[in-house]
């Protein structure tokens, strides 16, 4: 199944109780402002790069841009994806949980 | 108000329903409004799970007592549930130590999940809503 | 693939029906059907055609008429939701229209995925 986090983990618990929930393996698109949890330098990057070789850690592209993130500050193993990418990604993975 | 025909046969049809509630009452409406759609999902006649999880297992905590902010204590209405044959109720364990609350807090009999429990179960689910 | 889509929150507060819309265009463009945007919570508030952004803004609520006419997609605005917030029949934009909860479970029968959009 899909995952997909729209919550900045520096405020507000969505993406841990994401990782604590969802089976390994599984896909986890980060978008809006959940795309923050991407980014290399900072007190998640550890969690998230972890995640990356547990999950399928996606990010989407045009919520990086809007914020000012390049892509090369992007964790290695997430791989970023356009809203086209999105709609791939619920296709493939099935059901979407949608961490509010 | 029209009434919409249903373009598509739904009839028959059986699906994994799962309603994932992580948000407390009162301070925001997610949690009464995601339950409306608890109660409406029961005569579509569909397979039903409800989760408490996160701060969405304060919405079934005893002892609310909504008088004195002048809004509707809807903590009963859960427990109107099993009448509507939505029997499958979950917390997760993890949310519910951390909030320092028991089984015996809550004001519906719910099975207590692990984290991990609770998501091999979201897998197996064909629609999940979050509100 | 069948699509239904959620929409929880209201033009302006949140990015959810930006993203929502994004994604329903682009489902659309991958030649996926989006059968039924329901707007449920603040969501309703997508529907509002007296809404008016500043010039230079997207308009939200135009666009969502607009792709749901030229797709043929039902933008469903959930009248329990609406009714407590004031969204009635005579508010409603172009290509919107009232309906029951029933729906946003009926599409997620008949989709082959629903998608949630919220805070």
């Amino acid at each position: 199944m899909l995952h997909i986090v729209n919550k900045s983990p520096f405020e507000r618990s969505a993406l841990d109780s994401c990782l604590r929930v969802a089976p390994k393996g599984g896909a986890i698109l980060l978008y809006e402002d959940g795309v923050y949890a991407a980014c290399v330098e900072t007190t998640v990057t550890d969690t998230l790069k972890a995640a990356a070789i547990e999950y399928s850690v996606f990010v989407l592209g045009p919520d990086l841009a809007a914020r000012g993130i390049a892509p090369d500050r992007v964790i290695e193993g997430i791989e970023v994806v356009d809203y086209g990418g999105f709609v791939d990604l619920v296709e493939e993975h099935g059901p979407v949980q949608s961490w509010l | 108000m029209n009434e919409l025909e249903p373009d598509y046969d739904t009839e028959g049809v059986v699906k994994k329903f799962m309603f994932v509630n992580r948000k407390a009452p009162y301070g925001t409406i997610y949690a009464l409004e995601i339950l409306e759609t608890v109660l409406i999902s029961a005569a579509f006649d569909q397979d039903v799970s409800v989760v408490f999880m996160d701060d969405g297992v304060f919405q079934i905590k005893k002892g609310q007592d909504t008088k004195a902010i002048n809004v509707k204590n809807f903590s009963p209405t859960y427990r109107a549930l099993e009448g509507y044959d939505v029997e499958k109720l979950f917390v997760e364990r993890e949310s519910m130590e951390a909030r320092g609350l028991a089984v015996d807090d809550f004001v519906v009999p719910v099975e207590v999940l692990s984290a991990e429990e609770l998501g091999g179960l979201m897998d197996q689910q064909d629609v999940i809503i979050t509100g | 693939m069948k699509l239904g889509i959620m929409v929880n929150e209201g033009p302006f507060t949140h990015q959810a029906s930006d993203s929502a819309y994004l994604f329903a265009s682009a489902a659309i463009e991958k030649g996926h059907q989006v059968l039924r945007v329901f707007f449920y919570y603040d969501g309703v508030n997508n529907a509002n055609r007296l809404s008016e952004p500043q010039s230079d803004d997207r308009n939200l609520v135009r666009l969502w008429s607009e792709l749901g006419k030229e797709h043929g997609i039902e933008l469903i605005v959930c009248v329990a939701a609406g009714l407590r917030r004031g969204m009635k029949e005579e508010l409603l934009a172009d290509g919107f229209t009232i309906s029951g909860l029933g729906q946003l479970i009926e599409a997620g029968i008949a989709a082959d995925r629903l998608v949630v959009f919220g805070d």
